[in-house]
This record gives structure tokens, C-alpha cells and sequence, in this order.
């Protein structure tokens, strides 16, 4: 392979670095009209009135949309394919409000300013309702979150909304409870972990503008333009013909830019004043009124024989949707479908429990998609497990984790939001990664701790899987186009959305038309001009979006060869082309590329060489990857440094492999924020104290001592050139890995993330005063 | 995004006319580097800067190093002779303050009339017996500083900090490097020892009952310095707060009281 | 009302209101390149060079600017070519939106402190967040870039 797999610069990299107009607010019309939305200062509340005479009277003010402007027709904003596993509880405005920053009402006007002095001028008056914010007190509550009567579930995701329960699920494989009771060994424990933020350094951004031809043209920073069109359509009920949907290049998403945030509202805007409108959240807004990950707990056993042998593992689970129900089902599913299987030889399995609304903020999709709550559970968990079997838990893993050719029954029984489909591991290369890991770390000789005068040094590792997109829901499609001068156009549907789809598919193109880089142009994406792809999300570009570019190269390059034969005049079979030109291997005739795509353009028999061509996966094969951190514990204070973290990954061939790299990097430093430094905390009313980059802290460049981020040599057939997903796998492993070094250390167990040194401190007091 | 409300602006070329225009009334306000002003203030009615009044220097003479209230915290960080003093724990406290962009914007002036909680420099400065020098009040220490029960209303011209050979310890416990304060501790060593804690989460005490102690003994033994902690813990107060609670504070002053007298007995 | 600032080598009057900061007239006057992240000095994607100092233009009132000089990443255009060459080997690009703040907080770091250790690059770059990256494969591609003597 020449391209794939080679270093290539990234296709965008030099002008992003220069400053040139990229992203959605640099292309805002410059008189667009501002929305504001007034955002409710309780927990949970009905509106009983709202006085907005004065802030009409301002000049500037365009308009004051509440509730009472809208259609009620229930949606969901989480930007899922159709129809979406998440419930229809939403509504662009409603009576009720549920959490402290929902949309109470939204201002519009000629500027900011004008704004947020209308803003001043509203006056609400409220019904203030209890509120739940207590996740494990939501269900059967004499409070109901949402008693509206419009909203439903699409299909049966386990809505109960009389109940506060959004969505729920239970899944057996053999009888666990037999299972444990025959176990000589069993562990108990139950894991927290936190509403993590996404903070993505571009805020949520929208800008629209009706276009000449009288549609409605929609900037957005989204992974999902093509759901984007649709929920709006739903929801404003505007033609779909009529919106057309352009993501640019955006600031970084990791889920939280997969579901709709401000779009309604400029949308409706727009629509409906002829004038262009924008809105862009402030970073309060993001923080509060965006969402985050969904909290969960969960309760672990586990049980093994004498003989070394993991026999039965139970999940209950217990997660928090906060306020809305995105993500809800989908997410919860993933904390058992992408972290059960690791462990594919037991005989039982048992996963189950409900998602709770409570009058939070919202929690909806972030990179790892529940995997990484799993992981940190069942993680832990087997490393607990070990200590009471007084087993080496590397040995354990060896012996009871998935290797190739293997499978587990989970796959054939959940998907997301439906059943799964049943799959062979054709690349796991899991055992090579534990293998490269314990050595990169030197955990022989660190394991479990070194201890000096005033520190101890400890490792903890961790393993981990994930999926490539969702098999026989998610679709990419890609068009290829070859223009004169032999050069090519690309486009997709899939959303670049920083993580390097554009260079990545690129490279695909160019790999299989044997041409480089800068021969083939990519565009991505536009409602209006490139082909269908549900998003960036569930870690399918690569693998499935990129299978799309690799059908559509390779029609192409047919559709080229057959016209060359007819120039050539020789039949399809003789014609050898290497990418610059055709050769007609009888005659020794030959045309190059360029001469071919000037005659087919301009000269003879002219015709546009264009094909599309799209791609539904048929599985889902997982990377893989091994974990390992090295920590530094103060023996007094419990302040722990991260000296290095190791991935060893398996994530089939890497496409780019300095990209991939850089997917791993990053997953991982968002993974040891969520492990130890992002805290997420709420007053005692409800409202969300960390809501600004003041107090909601993410890892600096000076708190990332060293990472170590190797990929095995892999190739799934099934992949684009052997590729599998490398996206999300990265952000899993931290928090288990962080929480098992902190017991090699010191011998006490953190179950509820993140790991702060305080928490250390005070279970190494509980630990001393035994 | 407009955060606060501005009447007008002024930037007048005197200190009288600043003065003036900043005792006319409570809603007129100084700014400095306006970091801090822009994210705590709703509404000024005059904004007033001192941009024009050339508050902006580091000078010394043979008692003192004078910095102008206008300097930014960066140019204290990076200026060579600061950096000697007090084994440099300026430079250090400032250096561990945000990035470089606010420390170019921020001024030593603005950090001290801010009266921070979670203020990093004013422990140092309180180590440093700092001196400050107001435009009527004439100067008072710091100390004197922070007993005032409100902020004076006059500009602060410059810090004075005495030229003395003193040695010198600074410790930021933080979450993660761009974050405010767990616990920050300070201590210097001439003479006597001076040492102060900030961010406990109220602003920076001087534990002088401490320092006394130890300024009465010659031979630190462990015994002496846990007594000295076990005073330190007594006569400052501690809470709890979104960053910690109380009990972990006291464990790192403690632990850092003790390391940083180690250091500077060195 | 009305101000003359000096952006990029080029003087002009901007028409401004009192209040505003130098963030909020750069972008309006189409200096896209300059970004908004947090809107209180936490993250640095509004960097700008103000008398060749990087400071974060969204906590800088505009008013008091005239005078001084203010440089974009349009102004410093070759060094930003070659920082984005070295990012593109290192595999150093993600979304980008903290870029061209890197750039120019990169390129005063060279001015001041060209033989910068592997410690003070990352405190001098402190500020400048980036959630994508992991910040590893920047650091390489800047010590590179100061390593650079075309
Ligand atoms: C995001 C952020 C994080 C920070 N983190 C830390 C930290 O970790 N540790 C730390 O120690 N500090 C921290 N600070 C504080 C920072 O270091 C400065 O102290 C702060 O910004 C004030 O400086 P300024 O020049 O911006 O003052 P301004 O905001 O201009 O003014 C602050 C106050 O002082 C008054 N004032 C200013 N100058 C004068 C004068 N000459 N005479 C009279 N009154 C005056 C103003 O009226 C105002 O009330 C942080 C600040 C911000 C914005
Ligand atoms: S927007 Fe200025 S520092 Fe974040
Ligand atoms: S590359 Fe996205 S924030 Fe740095």
C-alpha cells in the first residue's frame, strides 16, 4: 500500500493553521439576527406566565418565542437514524421546565446586546415543582418528570414515563444466580461514575439564511447533517426539499455535537422572518444546557471456580438521563454490548436495569457511548476478584479474555436499541496487546509497587473493546467524480468533525485509484450536494463510511476502464491501468489519465464519470486495545502523578497511522480526565456548579507526563485495506486502569470516579482506622 | 459575548483626575488588566483605566524592589532580579498562575486589590513583608492590607518588597495546572521565619504563632516541626469547599509546612 | 465610536462600542481566525499577539488597544505554514479550532525562548487547551518548529 498506511500530512491541517474561514460562525451573515434563550433558574418548574410587553417595545428586538409558538409535537434531539431508540419527550419549547439552564423562552434580536437587555426586561412567574436530583430516586417517585400526554417511544425501548423511566433493558445468557451460587469465589461491589463534559473547544454553533431559491440553508456544527434536515423537518414541520443542512468544519464534537441544540431555534427563525439568524452557545450554556454523559451506577458481581476460571458475571445498572431521554436506551445497551464480551467463556451473563429521567441536565451520546462506565466496572471488578482468589490478574485475563476466531452470545442478543448480530472474531489481537503492554510499561518490575522514601509507584491496567458502527442500521455513501486533468472530486456524507474522516477517506480513494493525496478533493458534507451518511458517531467512518469510498474507487475505476477500452479499442480485459494511464497490454497503446479525462470531457463521446455507491455493515467487528498506566503516589498528600500511559491497540490497519495515533492520544487524556480530574458537581438545589472552565477542570498539557500509543500489526477482511474503528476504543480503559494502580499502591479501592487525592486520602483513613 | 455593562471609559492622564473620577461614586471602577473585573462586574458606570499614568515598572534601590501596580504578572515573572530574591518564589507563584496569555494581561495591581481568596501571591507577599503604596493613604504593609475591613477606596501605586537575604519556599496544590488553589503555603526564612497559607479557601493568614515557635528553636527535630504544624492547624482556619474539604487542606499544610521548613533550613 | 488599531502591520478605524472586547471586533471585522472558547480567559483559542505578546482577546477591551500592535495568525502567515508542516508529519491535527492560537503563542515562545526545554514549552503553552489531541503529538511538532532555523 502506498497511501494507506503511509504517513500522510492531513488534507486540511495548513489552512485550519492559518486562520482561513472554516468553521460555522465564520460564515454567519454579518446582520444576522441574535437568539438568546432565557434558560430557567429551577430544577423543575410550570410556567404560569410570561410578561413580555417592554422587552417587545425595545428596538432591536425582532421577537419573543415561547411555548405558545409552537406546534407541540414531541421529538428527540439526539440525531439517531429512523426511527430513533431514544423517546419523542421534547418539545422546542414547552409549559414545563425540567432542569436549571432548559429553554424557557428565546429572545431574537439585532444584537447581543439588545438581547440580553430584553432578557433583563422579561419577567417569569413560575409554578416551582419538586424536583428529583437524586438518579436513585427517581423511579416510582411521587414526582413525575414528564406526565405530557403527546409523548411516546418509537418502539418499545422499555418507556415508562409514569414511572420516570426512560428506557430499559434486561438480558440474560444462562442463569447467573445458579451460576454464582456454584462459584467458589464471588465478588460484590457497586461503581458510580460521573456526568463528564465534553468540552469541545467550539461551542455549540448555528447560523441560517434563506437562500435564492427560497429554502432555508443551515450552517451547523453537528456530526449529523442529515439527521439535522430530518428532526427539523419533523419538528417544524418545513418540507425536507426545503432545508438544506452544511456542516463545516467543526470544533471538536465527541458525541456532544450528534444531537440537535440550537438548530430549532434558528431554524424556526429564519424560517419564519425571511431573515438570517444565528446562534452561538456561550460556554455556560454548553456546560449546562447542552448535555453530558449519562452518570450511571452499577452494581458488579462476579463469579469464579477454583480452577482460575470467570463462570458468571451480573450487571445491574442503573443510569441517569437527566431531564430529556437521548441516548437513553442506546448507551445503556453499550455499557454491557461493548464490555460483557471481553470475558466470552463464562457461563452466564446477566445484564439489566432502567435509565432514569431525573431534573438534571441531559445527558446524550460522548465517545466511548456507556462503554467506558462498563469498563470501569467490570474492570475493577476483576481486578477485586483476583486479589480475593489470590490470583496474578494478568494471568486471569489471559486465561478467561476473547481471542481471535472466538465469540461471545452477546452479539447475536444486543445491539443498540435492537437485537445484535452474531460475529466471529476474525482479528482480536488482544492477547498481543497485553503481551506488548506489560512490557512497554516494564510491569515486571513495577508491579504491584515500588515504594522510595516519600512515593510510591505503582501500575494498574485494563483491556477494552468497542464496535465499528452499527451493523444494518448505519449507512455511509460516497460519490466519486472524475474531472479533466485527471484529478478526482469526493464526496461524502460522513462528517469530519476533527477526528481526520476527510484525510482518512481521502487516503482510501487515492489508495485505490493509485493516485496521491492531492488528486482527489474532498468535500463533507452537505444535505444538498453529498450522498447520505448517518454521522460521525458508534465509531463507523472509518470502517463503514470508508467501505462506501472503497466501493465507489472501485466502481470508478471500472466504469474508467471500460471507457479506456473503447478508446483503446481492445476489450476490458487488456486494459492495464496503474492509476496514470491505460495501457492496452496487446498493443502497447496507451493513453494516460490525463489525455483520457480531457477526450472524455471535452472531445469524444463525452460523458461525466461519476458513480456513487453506499455501504451497510453486516457486523461490527471491535478493536481491541490493553491499558496500562504507571502512577506516582505521594505517601503523604495522595497526589498522584501519571508518569506514562501505554495503549497497545488493535485497531485492524491504520489508515493513518500518525491520525490514528492521535485518536488514541486523545481518547486517552479525555479518559484520564474523566478518571481523575473532571468533577462534575451540583449545588444542593440542583443547579450545576461546574459549569465553566473555571471550575469544570480538563487535563493541560503540563498534567500529561507521557503516552506510549502502539498499534499490533492486524487486518479485518471486512475493513477498508483491514481497518477497524479507532475512535472512541481509546477513552475506556483510563479510569479502571487509574482506579487498579491506585490499589496496587495502597491497597484501598476507589469506586466512584473520578479518583481524586482527597477520596484516597479519606479511604486510606477509613483503611487506618481498621 | 459582552459581559459587563460599561457607562464610559476613561483614561485620564493623572492620578488626581483618576482619583477623582473613582471617588465620584460607587458604581466607577479601576481597571488593571481587567481579567477579573470582566468576569465578576455586571455594571460600571466609568470604567477607569490607568493605562496613561506610567504605573507600569520595576525599579529598585537600595532597600527595595518597587513594582508599579500596572505591571503585568509576567514581567514580574520574568524579571532576572526578581527571580533571585527569596530563593524566587515571585516568579514561581506567578509562573504557576494560568497561561502566559493572562499573565501578559493581568497586573500585580489588579492581584492585589482583588483581594483574591485564592489569591498565589499575596502568601508571597505577606512572606516577603511586601509594603504598598497608595496614592492617598500613603503606604501601609500588607498586613496592614489585609486587616483593612474593606478594600480601600484609592489607587495602588506600587509594592515595595524589602531587599533582604532571606530564603524562601512556595507550594501551589492544585487539580490540574490551570486551576485555582487546593492550598497554597508560603515561607520565608531571614532572620526569622514567616510563613502564610492561602486558599484555605478564605485569603492568605500569616500563622505567626507558628513562626514565632519556630523562631525560638535551633535544632528542627521532627517532634518540632509536628508541633509547629499542630500550631499551624490551630491558629488558621480551614473550610471546605468545592476544591476539598477542610480535613484535606489540613493534611497538606501539614505535609507542606513541614517540607518547605526542610527547604529552607537547607 | 470610532478607534484606530494597528492589526497585522495595517493600520484602521473600527467602529466600536465602549464595552466591547477586542475579540468580539476582530470576528465581526471578519478576523475569523481568531476564536471564541470559553468566554473567560480559561482556554486560549482567542490569542492574539498584543505588542507581540500572546494575551486572550476576549478579556482585552478594545478601546484599549489603540496604539498598540495586535498580529493575528494572518500576520504571521510563514511561521504558521511551517508550524502547520510539523503538525501535519506529527500527525498533530485534529479539529483545529485551537490552531491558529498555537500558532501565535508558539511562534512568541520562539522569540523569547528559542531553546525552550520539554518543560517550558509546555508551560509556556499552558493556556492554549486543546480537548482533541492529548497534547503529545503537538509537543513534538513544536519542538520541531523551534528547532527550525529556516
Ligand atoms: C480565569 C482566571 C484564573 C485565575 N487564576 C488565578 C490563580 O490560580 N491564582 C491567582 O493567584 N490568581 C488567579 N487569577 C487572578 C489573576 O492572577 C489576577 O489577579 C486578576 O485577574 C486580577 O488582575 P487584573 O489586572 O486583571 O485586575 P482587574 O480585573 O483589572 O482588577 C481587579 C480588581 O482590582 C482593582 N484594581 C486594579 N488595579 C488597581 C489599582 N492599581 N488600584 C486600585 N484598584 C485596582 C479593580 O478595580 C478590581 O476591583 C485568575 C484570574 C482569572 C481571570
Ligand atoms: S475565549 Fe478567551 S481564553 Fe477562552
Ligand atoms: S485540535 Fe481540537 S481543540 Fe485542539
Amino acid at each position: 500500500m502506498k497511501v494507506v498506511n503511509n504517513k500522510v500530512h492531513s488534507v486540511d491541517g495548513l489552512g485550519i493553521m492559518k486562520g482561513r474561514k472554516a468553521y460555522t460562525d465564520d460564515f454567519a451573515e454579518k446582520d444576522s439576527l441574535i437568539i438568546k434563550v432565557l434558560r430557567s433558574p429551577h430544577p423543575f418548574a410550570k410556567i404560569k406566565k410570561i410578561d413580555d410587553q417592554e422587552a417587545k417595545k425595545l428596538t432591536g428586538v425582532e421577537m419573543v418565542l415561547t411555548y405558545k409558538d409552537f406546534k407541540r409535537i414531541p421529538f428527540t434531539r439526539a440525531g439517531q437514524g429512523y426511527p430513533e431508540p431514544s423517546p419523542h419527550d421534547k418539545f422546542v419549547l414547552d409549559e414545563y421546565v425540567r432542569y436549571i439552564g432548559d429553554e424557557v423562552l428565546a429572545v431574537v434580536g439585532s444584537s447581543d446586546e439588545i438581547c440580553r437587555k430584553a432578557l433583563d426586561l422579561i419577567k417569569v412567574e413560575y409554578e416551582v415543582l419538586e424536583p428529583i436530583l437524586d438518579f436513585e430516586q427517581a423511579i416510582d417517585n411521587q414526582v413525575i418528570i414528564h406526565p405530557e400526554p403527546e409523548i411516546h417511544e418509537m418502539f418499545d425501548i422499555g418507556f415508562k414515563p409514569k414511572r420516570n423511566i426512560a428506557a430499559a433493558y434486561e438480558m440474560n445468557v444462562g442463569d447467573v444466580e445458579k451460576s454464582l451460587a456454584a462459584c467458589d469465589y464471588v465478588i460484590r461491589e457497586t461503581f458510580y461514575t460521573q456526568a463528564q463534559a465534553h468540552v469541545m473547544l467550539e461551542p455549540h454553533t448555528v447560523n441560517a439564511r434563506m437562500d435564492y431559491q427560497n429554502r432555508i440553508c443551515i450552517y451547523s456544527a453537528t456530526q449529523t447533517p442529515f439527521h439535522v434536515r430530518r428532526i427539523i423537518s419533523q419538528g417544524l414541520e418545513i418540507p425536507l426539499s426545503k432545508i438544506r443542512v452544511i456542516k463545516p468544519r467543526v470544533g471538536g464534537g465527541f458525541g456532544g455535537k450528534q444531537a440537535i441544540h440550537g438548530e430549532m431555534l434558528v431554524a424556526f427563525v429564519t424560517y419564519k422572518t425571511g431573515k438570517p439568524a444565528k446562534i452561538v452557545y456561550t460556554r455556560k450554556e454548553v456546560f449546562e444546557s447542552s448535555y453530558t454523559r449519562h452518570p450511571m451506577r452499577l452494581e458488579m458481581a462476579l463469579g469464579a471456580d477454583k480452577n482460575g476460571k470467570l463462570k458468571a458475571i451480573d450487571a445491574k445498572v442503573l443510569s441517569d438521563t437527566g431531564a430529556y431521554g437521548e441516548h437513553a436506551l442506546t448507551v445503556f445497551m453499550v455499557t454491557g454490548s461493548k464490555v460483557l464480551p471481553l470475558y466470552n467463556k463464562v457461563d452466564s451473563v446477566r445484564f439489566v436495569g432502567d435509565v432514569v429521567y431525573t431534573n438534571h441536565t441531559p445527558a446524550g451520546a460522548f465517545r466511548g457511548y456507556g462503554a467506558i462506565q462498563g469498563n470501569f466496572a467490570l474492570e475493577s471488578a476483576i481486578d477485586i476478584l483476583c486479589v480475593k482468589m489470590g490470583v496474578d490478574p494478568i494471568k486471569f485475563r489471559q486465561e478467561n479474555m476473547m481471542k481471535e476466531n472466538e465469540t461471545s452470545p452477546i452479539f447475536a442478543i444486543m445491539g443498540e436499541g435492537t437485537a445484535g448480530t452474531a460475529m466471529n472474531m476474525d482479528t482480536c489481537k488482544l492477547e498481543e496487546c497485553v503481551e506488548r503492554g506489560l512490557k512497554l510499561i516494564d510491569w515486571q518490575s513495577k508491579y504491584p509497587r515500588i515504594e522510595t522514601e516519600d512515593k510510591i509507584k505503582s501500575v494498574g491496567m485494563a483491556i477494552a473493546m468497542q464496535g465499528s458502527g452499527i451493523p444494518y442500521i448505519d449507512m455511509g455513501a460516497a460519490t466519486i467524480k472524475l474531472n479533466d486533468d485527471g484529478f478526482y472530486n469526493l464526496m461524502v456524507g460522513a462528517t469530519e468533525i476533527g477526528q481526520g474522516s476527510d484525510t482518512v477517506l481521502t487516503q482510501i480513494a487515492a489508495e485505490e485509484l493509485m493516485t496521491s493525496v492531492d488528486k482527489v478533493v474532498i468535500y463533507s458534507s452537505d444535505t444538498d450536494l453529498t450522498p447520505f451518511d448517518v454521522g460521525a458517531y458508534a465509531s463507523s467512518t472509518t470502517y463503514v463510511s470508508g467501505n462506501a469510498v472503497l466501493r465507489a474507487a472501485k466502481e470508478l475505476k471500472s466504469r474508467m476502464v471500460e471507457e479506456a477500452a473503447r478508446i483503446l479499442e481492445t476489450k476490458i480485459e487488456n486494459i492495464d491501468f496503474d492509476g496514470k494511464r491505460f495501457l492496452n497490454i496487446n498493443d502497447k497503446k496507451e493513453i494516460s489519465l490525463i489525455d483520457f479525462s480531457n477526450q472524455i470531457t471535452y472531445s469524444h463521446e463525452q460523458k461525466q464519470l461519476q458513480v456513487t455507491s453506499s455501504y451497510v455493515g453486516h457486523k461490527s467487528p471491535p478493536p481491541f486495545m490493553a491499558g496500562f498506566v504507571e502512577i506516582d503516589i505521594d505517601k503523604e498528600t495522595y497526589e498522584v502523578e501519571i508518569i506514562n500511559y501505554v495503549s497497545v491497540v488493535d485497531c485492524g490497519t491504520t489508515i493513518n497511522p500518525m491520525l490514528a495515533k492521535g485518536q488514541v492520544d486523545g481518547a486517552i487524556v479525555q479518559g484520564l480526565g474523566m478518571a481523575f480530574y473532571e468533577d462534575v458537581q451540583y449545588s444542593k438545589t440542583g443547579k450545576l456548579i461546574s459549569s465553566d472552565m473555571l471550575n469544570y477542570k480538563i487535563p493541560t498539557r503540563l498534567d500529561i507526563k507521557n503516552l506510549t500509543t502502539v498499534f499490533v500489526d492486524s487486518y479485518e477482511e471486512s475493513g477498508p485495506f483491514g481497518a477497524k474503528s479507532v475512535g472512541e476504543i481509546g477513552i475506556d480503559t483510563p479510569p479502571a486502569a487509574l482506579a487498579n494502580a491506585v490499589y496496587n499502591a495502597l491497597g484501598i479501592r476507589i469506586t466512584k470516579l473520578p479518583i481524586t487525592p482527597e477520596k484516597i486520602y479519606q479511604e486510606m483513613r477509613k483503611k487506618n482506622e481498621k | 459575548m459582552i459581559f459587563m455593562e460599561i457607562g464610559k471609559y476613561y483614561a485620564p492622564e493623572t492620578l488626581e483626575e483618576a482619583y477623582n473620577l473613582f471617588v465620584e461614586s460607587k458604581d466607577n471602577k479601576i481597571i488593571g488588566g481587567g481579567a477579573w473585573v470582566k468576569i465578576s462586574l455586571k455594571r460600571v458606570e466609568k470604567l477607569i483605566s490607568l493605562d496613561q499614568l506610567k504605573l507600569d515598572y520595576i525599579q529598585e534601590n537600595n532597600a527595595y524592589y518597587e513594582i508599579g501596580a500596572m505591571t503585568n504578572l509576567r514581567s514580574v515573572e520574568t524579571n532576572e532580579n526578581i527571580k533571585l530574591i527569596y530563593s524566587g518564589i515571585l516568579n514561581q507563584a506567578i509562573s504557576n498562575i494560568m497561561g502566559v496569555q493572562i499573565r501578559n494581561l493581568a497586573t500585580i495591581g489588579g492581584s492585589i486589590m482583588g483581594k483574591f481568596a485564592f489569591s498565589d501571591l499575596i502568601g508571597v507577599l505577606l512572606v516577603m513583608d511586601a509594603k504598598l503604596e497608595f496614592y492617598k493613604l500613603g503606604e501601609i504593609s500588607i498586613y496592614e492590607f489585609l486587616d483593612l475591613k474593606k478594600i480601600p477606596e484609592d489607587i495602588l501605586l506600587n509594592i515595595k518588597i524589602p531587599k533582604r537575604d532571606s530564603k524562601g519556599y512556595f507550594k501551589k496544590v492544585s487539580k490540574t495546572h490551570l486551576d485555582f488553589s487546593i492550598i497554597n503555603i508560603a515561607i520565608s526564612k531571614g532572620k526569622n521565619f514567616i510563613i502564610a497559607v492561602g486558599s484555605r479557601p478564605g485569603i492568605a493568614q500569616s500563622a505567626i504563632n507558628t513562626a514565632n515557635y519556630l523562631n525560638s528553636q535551633t535544632n528542627f527535630t521532627e517532634e518540632i516541626l509536628d508541633k509547629a504544624c499542630d500550631i499551624a492547624i490551630d491558629e488558621l482556619t480551614f473550610g471546605s469547599n468545592l476544591r476539598a474539604s477542610k480535613e484535606y487542606r489540613e493534611l497538606l499544610v501539614r505535609t507542606y509546612i513541614k517540607r518547605g521548613i526542610r527547604q529552607v533550613i537547607k | 465610536m470610532k478607534i484606530n488599531l494597528n492589526i497585522n502591520g495595517v493600520s484602521k478605524a473600527f467602529l466600536i462600542q465602549e464595552n466591547e472586547y477586542l475579540l468580539e471586533v476582530l470576528r465581526r471585522n471578519d478576523y475569523t481566525s481568531v476564536k471564541r472558547g470559553c468566554d473567560n480567559t480559561s482556554c486560549g483559542v482567542c490569542t492574539v499577539l498584543f505588542d507581540g505578546k500572546p494575551i486572550p482577546s476576549c478579556s482585552m477591551l478594545a478601546i484599549r488597544c489603540e496604539g498598540h500592535e495586535i498580529t493575528t495568525v494572518e500576520g504571521i502567515e510563514k511561521e504558521a505554514e511551517k508550524l502547520a508542516n510539523y503538525f501535519g508529519e506529527l500527525g498533530a491535527d485534529q479539529c483545529g479550532y485551537c490552531n491558529p492560537s498555537m500558532a501565535l503563542t508558539v511562534y512568541s515562545l520562539k522569540k523569547e525562548n528559542k531553546h525552550a526545554t520539554d518543560e517550558e514549552i509546555k508551560a509556556y503553552l499552558v493556556g492554549n487547551l486543546c480537548r482533541c489531541t492529548g497534547y503529545v503529538a503537538q509537543h513534538q511538532a513544536i519542538k520541531k518548529y523551534l528547532g527550525d532555523e529556516s
